[in-house]
């Protein structure tokens, strides 16, 4: 504001040029500010990582420079706390004014913070927390979400698992909404597929060190399948903890994707072989985009990506979609939003879209995956897949 | 499957995690029933044993090597803590040093994440001790049942130096009453820096044997933090014995909450703390304050 009042003074030029040109100047000068509320330590702290890498990759491929305006990323740390997550997102919008919030992790931080978000008309693109009703019941025209809805990947893998490994189940997952929405989404395709539920158990959340008394009780059911959903480092302790008791001798382990994805499997070594499950992505995904983002992701971050950076890839790559729709104004939220709505392009996932009536990405596939050992490291080797996954949707009444 | 071998399964698991929790609480209590201190950077001490222990392994491909290196490495780090930090705030009581070793762990932790990453990491348990050995029809880990044995070992040892030895005369002498001690010709500042030290390499003794059950990350110690408080509580401040106690009471009751009453766990955990501190105030094995 200074600068172009200063500038306008000493040019000493017309009002009305000076106004138009002050406009664009502070347009020029202001950076289009994104928010980040992420885990960056705790439980999910790898995840925040992964995706803000992701966002990084498409911005540096960019020049940090959108539609003649630099991106800037404020980056706050939720630390997979609810109250720490409405904290930081209050202090993004208010001091911060960011253009755009991204975020969180943990659907428990997304439902802490989904009123705050609403009311403040402010944008958010959810780069991961996939509570159902965030696009269901709950849905917000500024809420977008570029990662999955907890239904996505379970919903086809209850069918798939019902016709293809055993009809009888063991669940479990961790005590929080993320657990339930993906045990229920589950449970009713294998059950209508024939499947029956001999248990089911949900565990401590955030912390829970030892599975032990949960896998004795598993081994005393004796169920033809587990289904499981865990992530992060307690993705990492359920699988290696699996295979210490023995139960990969006498139940087949499959779950939501998460949990042999590639941010863990280094951790879980040969004990995640055999593993089946459901996820909008591999990285051994043979598309262009693909294929172009996983050694490109490699060289630059010295690590192979998993879907949490594709989430944020796909994140940046709508923001820019947006961005470049309204050559870089960000003032008209009603613009912006309607670009949103409108964005496709691709990603390493297929060809990327928000479905309208609930502004939650349809998920090109869901692949049904098996841990392998691909060119002496270990891999999520795709065995089948279900094409555009969108969630029900049921109860949102967004303009379809 | 029968209620018994049920039972017992779980009483297994419960004694093995109660196993873990004593190895992480002895050092603790010790060095709170000495110095006066809650050391909270205690958890920070765990997940840098843990740390230090993967980085050992990877240098000499040995479990029990690590074992050895990483307590003496994280001992180090501990005396140095104790002289360059803690000791200019012994004076200065309770709020102040709980301030510091708080500071601590966000310290160590984000130290832990510029040198590791925060990926997570594992190591396989030793080669004696990869499989599994069958109990009934159930299989149990063969590791798990290394970490109880060691446990018992390590309680037995610890028991012996403190109750039969002239340096377990002079710390218990010094958790007593630490000016006497001093009046009688005992050099308690450098007993106080072996004492903190000593309880560094425990807690980093603890994060080896945990890895191969748990793996490691950064923020691992400020999780398994609050139960170790809880069995120090239980246990008695100070106490050998109690910390024993505590951790197989923690462990059997956190086991049997999860297997049994899952919806309840968390408040299993306290509510057998609120019972213990009702009945005994001081804990199960602990002396009145001074």
């Amino acid at each position: 504001m200074d600068l172009t009042r200063r500038r306008f003074l000493a040019g000493g030029v017309a009002v009305a040029v000076g106004a138009v040109g002050a406009r664009r100047a502070r347009g020029q000068a202001r950076p289009v500010k994104i928010g980040l509320v992420l885990p960056y330590s705790n439980v999910y702290a790898v995840l925040g990582e992964s995706i803000t890498e992701g966002m990084q990759l498409v911005f540096d491929r960019e020049g940090w420079t959108v539609a003649g305006r630099k991106i800037e990323l404020i980056r706050e740390d939720d630390e997979v706390n609810p109250q720490v997550g409405l904290r930081k997102t209050k202090k993004l919008i208010e001091s911060d004014h960011v253009d755009f919030l991204v975020g969180p992790v943990s659907s428990g931080v997304l439902a802490a913070i989904r009123d705050t978000v609403h009311q403040a008309r402010q944008i958010l693109l959810v780069a991961n927390a996939g509570n159902d009703e965030m696009s269901r019941e709950r849905c917000s025209r500024y809420i977008f979400r570029t990662s999955f809805s907890n239904w996505q990947p379970n919903s086809p893998m209850g069918s798939w698992v019902a016709a293809h490994v055993g009809k009888e189940a063991y669940l479990i997952a961790p005590k929080y909404s993320a657990g339930f929405d993906m045990m229920k989404a589950f449970k009713e395709t294998f059950t209508a597929a024939g499947g029956r539920v001999v248990g089911e158990d949900y565990t401590p959340f955030p912390v829970n060190e030892d599975f032990a008394p949960f896998l004795t009780k598993i081994r005393q059911a004796a169920p033809k399948v587990v289904y499981a959903f865990y992530s992060g480092s307690q993705a990492v302790r359920f699988v290696k903890q699996y295979d210490e008791f023995g139960l990969k001798a006498t139940a087949r382990l499959c779950g939501a994707g998460f949990l042999t994805e590639t941010d863990v499997l280094p951790a879980q070594g040969k004990s995640a072989l055999g593993i089946v499950t459901g996820h909008f992505y591999s990285t051994l995904l043979d598309n262009p985009t693909n294929k172009r983002f996983v050694p490109e992701f490699r060289e630059k971050f010295k690590k192979t990506p998993d879907g949490f950076a594709v989430q944020g890839y796909d994140t940046a790559q709508a923001i820019l979609f947006a961005l470049k729709a309204t050559g870089g104004d960000t003032q008209d939220k009603d613009r912006v939003i309607e670009a949103l709505r409108r964005a496709e392009f691709d990603s390493p996932r297929g060809r990327f879209r928000f479905d309208p009536r609930t502004q939650n990405v349809i998920q090109p596939f869901i692949y049904v995956r098996e841990v392998k050992e691909v060119g002496g490291e270990l891999a999520n080797a795709v065995i089948d897949r279900v094409a555009n996954v969108r969630d029900p949707g049921t109860g949102c009444t967004l303009p379809g | 499957m029968t209620l018994l071998s049920d039972v017992f399964a779980q009483a297994l698991n419960g004694l093995q995690y109660g196993m873990l929790l004593f190895l992480l609480s002895v050092g603790l209590t010790l060095i709170f029933g000495m110095l006066g201190i809650i050391n909270l950077a205690h958890g920070a001490f765990f997940t840098l044993g843990a740390y230090a222990g993967l980085a050992a392994v990877a240098g000499t491909r040995s479990f029990w090597l690590a074992l050895l290196l990483a307590p003496l490495a994280v001992a180090a780090v501990g005396a140095l803590v104790e002289r360059t930090c803690l000791r200019p705030l012994y004076a200065r009581g309770a709020p102040a040093q709980v301030l510091l070793t708080f500071g601590l762990i966000y310290l160590f932790d984000d130290l832990v994440k510029w040198i590791w990453g925060a990926h997570v990491r594992s190591m396989s348990p030793p080669a004696a001790f990869a499989d599994s050995v069958a109990i009934g029809t159930l299989r149990f880990p063969s590791y798990r049942l290394f970490v109880i044995g060691f446990g018992l070992a390590l309680a037995v040892a610890l028991w012996l130096v403190i109750e039969r030895t002239r340096l377990g005369a002079v710390i218990r002498a010094g958790v007593y009453d630490a000016e006497m001690a001093a009046g009688l010709g005992v050099n308690i500042d450098r007993v106080f820096t072996a004492v903190f030290a000593f309880g560094a390499a425990l807690a980093a003794v603890a994060g080896v044997v945990a890895v191969p059950i748990q793996a490691a990350y950064p923020g691992m110690g400020v999780e398994i933090l609050v139960r170790t408080l809880i069995v120090v509580v239980i246990g008695g401040i100070g106490s050998l014995k109690g910390s024993l106690a505590g951790s197989l009471i923690l462990g059997e009751a956190e086991t049997f909450g999860k297997a049994w009453l899952p919806d309840t766990s968390m408040f299993v955990i306290y509510g057998v703390m609120a019972l213990v501190l009702l009945v005994r105030p001081r804990g199960l094995f602990g002396r009145a304050l001074r």
